[in-house]
């Protein structure tokens, strides 16, 4: 268990725990493979998938992408790529749109199952390069699954994370490999990376969607995005509307909260909306919107969100066993405990936390939140550990420095981060101390706390003015949010204390309590007495 | 004067407009680097502005000109209690950050983080010559201490405020004059015959006055009994 909150490449990403693969003789062990051999399975699938694809049968394409697609993968293809673009490319006329998204799927197999070569790397940019052309330029008629295009832009993120880990690893590199990255210096570069997802949101005008949506002129949430009175394709709004998220993961990457925040801000999380549709959508979006919040102090923020997300997996995780994504949402909603439980320690609002939440946060982290809450090394630790198994995987975007002596400095971006969050908890480090006495006492002398603090008054006033600081977080307008559950003012040489004490919601209980007996009278009646 | 300062304003909005138009374009580096020092001098700010810069050092370090992250960051103190100053240093490597002058900034921004202003102006005064270069600094850390006074006093005791302004006797009084006739400040003796500030009730130093949040139920929650109560 230790093991994984180490920080280390992208291999940790459960994504890539392989299979075991002793046990089954599975059918494609590596020696076997043939990317020109086609079996009978895949071209029914291919046939198919293609011909549900030209007749815009969403709910087929649907069954197939999501279903038949993982099912031939874990029976034919657990250690093998599927058979290559050119192989299948007969049997659905050559069509280069569909060659690309087979490809985009092709290459998303590798990445799960395999480790790809770097030349494999490049090429899956190239296909995205193509793919992303297409849509911004072409005509593009389709109608694909939210999932699908909502995998594309994750996966097309993922991707450029990975590379920028692996070329960041130059210690081990074969002449070979070096060669390729100097050859192929524009594969993933970040200014592409970027610029196609800026694209694909400007280009689909998803923006001006969602503003004349809030002002009734538009339906966009309530069709889930899809079009299905006039049947113009979803690929492009869809694919422009995720692309908002891709960027608020890839700021998140790079360590700009602010900018990665406000390429968000069209989505107004406070709704239902198409964002938490797909759930792998939903739990990235708030994953990075609250570890952004975290990094900008907003901790209130952060435990308000993590908290809806974590109860709303917690209810629904069920449903998603056989989801190919199942681990990644477990790993996801590990993380959110861990990152919660950080908040939470810097902020206490338990209030906030809704009871479920809480008791699997104290099943979980207890015993590390109380070692939190007392600051001195071991609390250190904690806070470090934590992080690092819950932070995104920072990148160093710039190009590597191909000349000699080659290091590996695929670590450096995340011990920046690591180094930043920690002195802030330092700055912070005397504020539980100082909450503990306060919540004791109505009015309390500067001088008798500072006493029981054990520092002098200069001291402890600017104790009490940090702690004032600290608790109150600026949002995005400039605007003072307090933040803190134990406040206090200071007249002249005394502190009076203002615990904010949580208002009960009757009203919502006696909601809940009168449904809940309703149902149970619905019971009842239906019961018939023998 | 006026007319300057409009040219100013429109040359503003046109980098403003860059930035939003062109966010990771290399290309508009130098007109960014361009637009810090004309912050500099006409005392505005762009938080945006500033963060495409140091994004576009990030994704290209050979281009990265210290003396310029140096202005932003000193703007960025300027803005606290804004967390500006994080936000920089979360796109600045590590290296760069050992600058002599940078580690000079990051000393100062967790002085005023912890609201330790004696140990913050003692510090600021011997690195004169690197916050001289930046008009408004004094007064711009000045507003941050009077805000973070004001979230945590009611009555502040005269020589807590001249230790978080850094101004003594008679600049003191006349820049309390200043503020009892401009901000609502009222001057009073406290129990010790020292002077004391009563500052501006608001609703962080008088949390009774925060809004109570109210126990309202969103419409939607109560339609749902509707069938029952029918």
């Amino acid at each position: 268990m230790a093991s994984s909150y180490d920080y280390d490449d992208a291999s940790l990403d459960s994504r890539h725990t392989r299979p075991p693969s002793a046990g089954q003789g599975s059918a494609g062990t590596d020696q076997g493979y043939d990317p020109n051999f086609v079996p009978d399975s895949v071209k029914t699938f291919v046939v198919h998938l293609y011909r549900h694809i030209r007749e815009k049968n969403v709910y087929e394409i649907h069954q197939m992408y999501d279903g038949s697609f993982q099912r031939l993968s874990d029976r034919m293809f657990r250690e093998s790529p599927w058979p290559s673009v050119e192989a299948i490319a007969p049997y659905v006329d050559n069509d280069h749109v569909f060659c690309l998204l087979y490809r985009e799927m092709w290459f998303r197999h590798l990445y799960a199952r395999l480790s790809p070569t770097g030349r494999q790397r490049v090429e899956s940019w190239d296909n995205y390069c193509s793919l992303f052309s297409v849509v911004l330029h072409g005509v593009v008629n389709m109608q694909l699954p939210n999932q699908w295009l909502w995998d594309m832009v994750d996966e097309f993120v993922y991707q450029f994370q990975s590379y920028c880990q692996y070329r960041a690893k130059l210690k081990n590199k074969t002449e070979e490999e070096l060669q390729l990255l100097r050859q192929y210096d524009q594969a993933w570069n970040v200014y592409g990376v970027l610029n196609y997802l800026q694209a694909l949101v400007e280009k689909s005008a998803i923006t001006d969607v969602l503003e004349r949506e809030k002002e009734g002129l538009e339906q966009f949430a309530a069709t889930d995005g899809y079009d299905y009175e006039g049947g113009t394709s979803n690929v492009l709004k869809m694919l422009g509307y995720y692309s908002m998220i891709g960027l608020l993961r890839v700021h998140c990457l790079l360590g700009d909260y602010h900018t990665g925040l406000k390429c968000l801000a069209p989505i107004d999380i406070s709704q239902q909306g198409v964002y938490n549709v797909v759930i792998g959508s939903h739990i990235s979006t708030i994953y990075h919107y609250g570890f952004a919040n975290l990094m900008l102090r907003r901790y209130v923020e952060a435990i308000r969100e993590f908290n809806k997300i974590l109860l709303y997996i917690l209810k629904y995780k069920q449903f998603h066993q056989k989801s190919p994504q199942y681990d990644q949402i477990l790993k996801k909603n590990e993380q959110m405990y861990a990152l919660l439980a950080i908040c939470l320690s810097l902020c206490p609002q338990n209030n906030l936390v809704e009871e479920n939440v809480n008791s699997q946060l104290r099943d979980k982290y207890n015993e590390k939140m109380t070692k939190m809450l007392r600051y001195d090394d071991e609390a250190y630790a904690v806070y470090d550990e934590l992080f690092t198994y819950a932070c995104p995987k920072f990148i160093t975007p710039s190009a590597p420095v191909l000349e000699e002596p080659l290091t590996n400095y695929n670590q450096d971006a995340y011990r920046l981060q690591l180094k930043l969050f920690l002195y802030e908890v330092k700055q912070q480090q005397l504020l539980s101390g100082v909450r503990s006495f306060l919540k004791l006492y109505s009015t309390i002398s500067i001088g008798k706390l500072a006493a029981y603090m054990e520092v002098d008054e200069p001291t402890l006033r600017t104790i009490l003015m940090t702690y004032k600081h600290k608790m109150h977080a600026v949002d995005g307008d400039g605007k003072i949010i307090p933040n803190a559950d134990v406040d206090f003012y200071i007249s002249e040489d005394i502190v009076h204390v203002v615990e904010s004490k949580p208002t009960k919601r009757y009203g919502d209980y006696f909601l809940r309590q009168i449904l809940k007996f309703e149902e149970m009278i619905g019971e009842l009646d239906r019961i018939k007495m023998d | 004067m006026g007319r300057e300062q409009q040219q100013q304003q429109q040359a503003a909005y046109t980098v403003e407009q860059l930035v939003a138009v062109n966010p990771y374009n290399p290309d508009i580096l130098t007109d960014l680097e361009n637009y810090v020092n004309e912050q500099v001098s006409s005392q505005t700010y762009s938080l945006d502005a500033n963060l495409c810069l140091l994004r576009l050092y990030q994704f290209e370090p050979g281009r990265m000109s210290v003396p310029i992250v140096v202005r932003i960051l000193i703007k960025a103190l300027m803005a606290m209690p804004a967390t500006d100053f994080s936000l920089c240093l979360f796109l600045i490597p590590e290296q760069v950050q050992m600058e002599e002058q940078i580690k000079t900034l990051i000393v100062l921004s967790h002085y005023l983080e912890t609201a330790r202003f004696r140990q913050f102006w003692e510090e600021a005064a011997k690195n004169r010559s690197t916050l001289e270069v930046v008009p408004g600094f004094e007064q711009a850390i000045q507003g941050y201490a009077i805000h973070v006074l004001s979230l945590t006093y009611q009555k502040v005791p005269r020589p807590v405020t001249a230790e978080a302004i850094n101004i003594e006797g008679l600049s003191l009084d006349k820049f309390l004059e200043y503020h009892v006739a401009n901000s609502g400040w009222v001057l009073k003796k406290g129990h010790s015959r020292s002077q004391l500030m009563v500052l501006p009730r608001n609703e962080f130093n008088h949390p009774e006055l925060k809004k109570n949040t109210v126990d309202g139920m969103p419409f939607e929650h109560v339609t749902r009994i509707f069938p029952i109560l029918s």
